[in-house]
C-alpha cells in the first residue's frame, strides 16, 4: 500500500498529474471575490469563512474524477483488484493520496488567503485547523463517489451531483468553526463534530468504496 | 499445483455467456483457449482472475496473474518505476530477471508514454513473472508484438511452465509451447439467447 501511495503521489507531481490544480483554483477564487463584491473589509470579513470553505470544497471536487478513472482507462484498476492488496486498502490509500495532494495544500494555503478577505486575526488559526480536520472527509467521500461513477462516460458531472450533498455537514461545521473563532466564541462543539465526521468517513467509507468498485469492475 | 475448474458458469453483464466450463491445468501445462470473437474467452479469463464473480462453480484468484488487453502501465512513469511498483505490490523485490527475459534493459529509464505499442506490451508482460503467481491468465498476449518478441514471449512462457507454473492463454497464433492443450470455448456457449424483451436488463447493466 505504501508502494501505491508513492506511485499516486509521483503521478500527481509528474506532468499532467493535476497537482496544484485545486490549489490554483482556490487561489483564483479567493482573489476574485474581493473584485466581485468590492474591497470593503466590513463587507468581506463576515463572508470570508463561508467563501474560503466553499472554495476549498469546490477545489477538492475538481480532481475527484481522476482518482479511479485514469486507472480504469489504462487497465491498472483491474490489475490492482487482482493484486494481493485488499480493495478496501486500495480505496483508503487512494483517498489518502488525494488528500495529500489536494486537501493538505488547501489547509496550508487557506490561512494565507484569508488575509485577502480581511478575516479577523483570531479566526485565522481556526480556519487552518478546521480545513486540516475537515478536508480528509472531503477526500474520503469524494473517493467513494469516484468509485460509484467509475466507468461511466461523462461521469464527472454525476460525481459532482452525488458528492456535493454529502459535503454539506462538513461545510456547515467547518465554516461554523471559523465563524465562532472570528466572533471570539468557543469553536469546540463544531470542531468536535467536524472531527467526528472525518473519523467516521475514514473508518467506514473505504468499505463502501471497495464494494462500489467490485460492482463496477464486473 | 493443478488448477481444476468444474462446472463454471460465467456472465458478462446480465447475460450468461459460458455454461458448464470444466477443465484442469496441471503444473507445467498450458491451456490455449480458442473461439471466435465474442465466444467468451475474455469473460472466462476475467472470471478466473476473480474480477467477475462466477454464477456457478468456484475459482481461485489468488493463484492467478492476469494480463488483460490493456497494458496497465502508467504513461508518466518510466518502465523501471512501473515494474518496481508492481513488484512491490506483489511482494517480490527483484525486477532483474523479468527485465532480462523481455529484453527491457535499454528501455528501463524511458517514460512509458514514449514507447511504441509493442514495447509497452513487452513491459506489460514483464509484470507477470513479478507477481510470483503460478497460473498466468493471458488475454491475447502477442497483440502488437513482432515475430522476434513473440518468440521471446514464448520463451519466457516456456520457462514459466518449465519452472512448474501453468498458463491459460487466449490466442489466435501458435506459440509452440510444449504440453499445450487446446480448449474450444464455444463448446460451452450458454444455449439461451438473452431475453430481448426484459426492460430491466439494460438498466441493471
Amino acid at each position: 500500500m505504501i508502494a501505491l501511495l508513492l506511485r499516486d503521489l509521483r503521478l500527481a507531481i509528474r506532468a499532467g498529474g493535476g497537482f496544484g490544480l485545486g490549489l490554483a483554483f482556490f487561489l483564483i477564487l479567493a482573489t476574485l471575490v474581493p473584485l466581485a463584491v468590492g474591497p470593503q473589509p466590513d463587507l468581506l470579513a463576515p463572508i470570508a469563512p463561508g467563501i474560503l470553505w466553499l472554495g476549498a470544497l469546490l477545489a477538492c471536487l475538481l480532481s475527484l474524477d481522476r482518482i479511479f478513472a485514469l486507472d480504469l482507462d489504462d487497465g491498472s484498476l483491474d490489475l490492482l483488484a487482482t493484486a494481493p492488496l485488499p480493495l478496501e486498502g486500495v480505496a483508503a490509500t487512494k483517498a489518502l493520496a488525494h488528500w495529500l495532494t489536494t486537501g493538505l495544500p488547501l489547509a496550508i494555503a487557506g490561512p494565507a488567503l484569508s488575509l485577502l478577505l480581511f478575516m479577523p486575526a483570531p479566526a485565522v488559526p481556526w480556519l487552518g485547523l478546521s480545513l486540516l480536520l475537515g478536508t480528509p472527509a472531503l477526500s474520503w467521500i469524494g473517493t467513494f463517489g469516484a468509485a460509484l461513477t467509475v466507468g461511466l462516460r461523462r461521469g464527472s458531472l454525476l460525481l459532482s451531483l452525488l458528492v456535493l450533498p454529502l459535503y454539506i455537514p462538513t461545510l456547515v461545521f467547518g465554516a461554523e468553526v471559523v465563524r465562532r473563532g472570528a466572533e471570539g466564541l468557543s469553536p469546540a462543539t463544531p470542531l468536535a463534530l467536524l472531527a467526528g465526521i472525518t473519523l467516521g468517513c475514514i473508518g467506514l467509507l473505504p468499505f463502501a468504496t471497495a464494494a462500489a468498485l467490485r460492482i463496477n469492475l464486473k | 499445483m493443478t488448477l481444476t475448474i468444474t462446472d463454471l458458469s460465467c456472465r458478462r453483464g446480465e447475460t450468461t455467456v459460458l455454461h458448464g466450463v470444466t477443465f484442469a491445468v496441471g503444473a507445467g501445462e498450458a491451456l490455449v483457449l480458442r473461439g471466435a470473437n465474442g465466444a467468451g474467452k475474455t469473460t472466462l479469463l476475467r472470471t478466473l482472475a476473480g474480477l467477475t464473480p462466477p454464477m456457478t462453480g468456484s475459482v481461485v484468484p489468488d493463484l492467478c496473474a492476469y494480463a488483460a488487453h490493456a497494458d496497465g502501465l502508467k504513461g508518466q512513469l518510466t518502465v523501471a518505476e512501473n515494474l518496481t511498483f508492481w513488484a512491490h505490490v506483489f511482494g517480490t523485490r527483484d525486477i532483474a530477471p523479468a527485465v532480462v527475459a523481455f529484453d527491457l534493459a535499454p528501455l528501463l529509464s524511458r517514460r512509458v508514454a514514449d514507447l511504441s505499442a509493442g514495447q509497452k506490451r513487452r513491459a506489460a508482460l514483464a509484470r507477470l513473472p513479478l507477481t510470483g503467481r503460478p497460473v498466468w491468465l493471458l488475454d491475447e498476449p502477442t497483440v502488437s508484438l513482432d515475430a522476434d518478441n513473440v518468440a521471446r514471449f514464448a520463451a519466457a512462457a516456456g520457462a514459466h511452465l518449465a519452472g512448474g507454473g501453468s498458463a491459460v492463454i487466449a490466442t489466435h497464433i501458435d506459440l509452440g509451447l510444449p504440453g499445450a492443450a487446446t480448449l474450444d470455448v464455444s463448446r460451452f456457449a450458454a444455449s439461451h439467447a438473452p431475453d430481448a424483451h426484459d426492460p430491466f436488463a439494460e438498466a441493471v447493466e
